[in-house]
């Protein structure tokens, strides 16, 4: 089975959570439905949801909370 | 002059301009920069350049530090903080004068006391300047709110007391919503702020934002006449100008004499803004805030007055007195500024970021071009969008609105998406170009309009 992974729609900096003092969107060995939502990635003050398109299992985060980015660079990587 | 090395905490157009002005004073300049700034603008146009660390702010431009470090290291006896960042934080400012080195604006405690919108508006009410009819102070009680509400009339706004930066504003139309959205905003501000204060204010409807410019030596206080803000989206300003379209000139003497007197009240120091919001319909003026820094559109200011706000500023920080009475500053014209912007205007200006391939830059009579921008310079994702501010100034309002989209003609910088087609059609807008707006009209022109702004 090939590997899938979440990629960043957009550069800027990756969080995982909605605010600093929230729990992070989804963690190692979390599921993953179509849709949802697993962090955010702020470019030039503004914030866009990074949404997974695949079903899958959170195998890892390939990019730190608070992470700079490129436009479609992989964040996670996602096991069946 | 009492400075001899500035150091500048800040990036992009302003660093820029900042470094401009330190040079016509035979004043050094220190750029701090992180990693995302490395080629920059003014990285290369400063004398020197000291890496603060990684590429988000929060760990560069936000680490007081690593700023502080490199002003000792390069020798610096100032500090110039730009708009955003720093500019109004008072801790900064007081661990800035704590190792020994000028702060290029007022001192903590002045910024401290207008940061603190209770205590701001407090300040005004004293200086004898309306403010907009609202809760005196913040409100822990329910029913002590919902009896005020009663009294100055819906709609009104609730803020939360500690908050900031619009973070938290309701505006409710009728009591069921304010007993629905009171408890709310009371949760969310104890749950964001550890504090669950809120305060009251009217909203006036179909209001204008004027602001008046201020200038003092912690002695003497002078205003520089007024800007009108008008034109915004989502609270932030896009296209200002000086003087106001439509301020009649009791009025413009009235509200310059008020930012006046608040600033004196406090022996203000340094470039300043008293923002208000004007009712051209009643003639009713209301203190918003002071920001006790530069702002971004201070150009249009410098044009119709030929001050050089700037390297003014630097001056009173070094300790010299204003050398402007009252009655040097004259009007002269009127100027424009419009803020271009690495966004999609076409697509709910949706941020731009890249690297710009090509670039022609606006020029001849009358027009001013402050930027960040080069040839083959990246536009990096991590800060705001702003790339330039296109300035035109010209005998009228109306040569002006004509000198600028003759200028915007001449702007281009090939692929990247930019905010100048917004401002190619607001030009041509019979609102526009006549004046008959408030600070809600662009987001009502957006909804029909924006869809041709490709």
């Amino acid at each position: 089975m090939a590997m899938k992974q979440i990629l960043s729609p957009l550069p800027g900096t990756f969080y995982r959570k909605s605010a600093p003092d929230q729990p992070a969107y989804k963690s190692a060995g979390d599921s993953v439905a179509p849709g949802d939502v697993v962090g955010l990635v702020e470019v030039m003050k503004s914030f866009h949801e990074v949404k997974s398109e695949a079903a899958g299992k959170v195998k890892a985060f390939l990019v730190e909370n608070e992470g700079p980015v490129t436009a479609g660079q992989p964040l996670v990587d996602l096991e069946d | 002059m009492g400075i001899r090395t500035l150091l500048i905490a800040n990036r992009g157009e302003i660093a820029v301009r900042i470094i401009r002005a330190a040079r016509e004073l035979g004043i050094r300049t220190v750029q701090v920069h992180s990693d995302a700034d490395t080629d920059s603008l003014a990285v290369h146009m400063a004398d020197e350049a000291v890496n603060i660390g990684p590429a988000q702010a929060s760990k560069s431009y936000l680490n007081a530090a690593a700023i502080l470090e490199a002003a000792a290291k390069t020798g610096a006896d100032a500090v110039h903080p730009g708009y955003g960042f720093f500019a109004e934080n008072a801790a900064f400012a007081d661990a800035v004068a704590k190792a020994g080195l000028i702060f290029v604006g007022p001192d903590g405690d002045t910024i401290r006391l207008m940061g603190d919108k209770v205590a701001a508006r407090a300040a005004a009410a004293s200086a004898g300047v309306p403010t907009v009819p609202g809760s005196a102070g913040r409100l822990d009680d329910l029913a002590a709110a919902r009896r005020l509400v009663e009294e100055i009339g819906f709609p009104v706004m609730i803020k939360a007391a500690a908050g900031g930066g619009g973070r938290g504003i309701r505006i409710v139309t009728d009591m069921a919503e304010f007993d629905r959205m009171a408890p709310q905003a009371r949760a969310e501000a104890e749950a964001a702020f550890g504090d669950g204060g809120i305060y009251i204010e009217k909203v006036v409807e179909k209001a204008r934002h004027i602001e008046v410019q201020i200038l003092g030596d912690g002695k003497d206080v002078i205003h520089c006449y007024e800007r009108e803000c008008s034109l915004q989206r989502r609270r932030q300003k896009v296209w200002e100008e000086a003087p106001s379209a439509t301020l009649p000139q009791e009025s413009r003497e009235e509200l310059c004499a008020a930012a006046v007197k608040i600033a004196s009240a406090v022996d203000y120091r340094g470039a300043g803004t008293v923002e208000f919001l004007y009712d051209d319909r009643t003639g009713a003026f209301f203190f918003i805030e002071m920001n006790t820094r530069i702002q971004v559109e201070h150009p249009v200011t410098e044009l119709v007055t030929g001050i050089d706000l700037v390297r003014e500023m630097i001056r009173v920080a070094a300790g010299e007195p204003l050398r402007l009475n009252q009655d040097d500053v004259r009007l002269r014209g009127h100027a424009i500024e419009v803020r271009i912007n690495a966004e999609d205007p076409s697509k709910d200006f949706m941020p731009f970021p890249g690297v710009v391939e090509t670039l022609t830059v606006p020029g001849g009579p009358g027009v001013r071009f402050d930027s960040m921008l080069y040839n083959g310079c990246a536009i990096p994702p991590f800060y705001d969008s702003l790339l330039a501010k296109l300035i035109v100034h010209d005998e009228t309002r109306e040569a002006a609105i004509e000198r600028l989209r003759r200028a915007l003609m001449e702007f281009d910088v090939g692929a990247l998406k930019t905010t100048k087609p917004l401002f190619t059609a607001l030009a041509q807008d019979e609102n526009v170009r006549t004046g008959a707006f408030h600070t809600r009209w662009l987001e009502q022109w957006l909804d029909t309009n924006a869809s041709r702004l490709a």
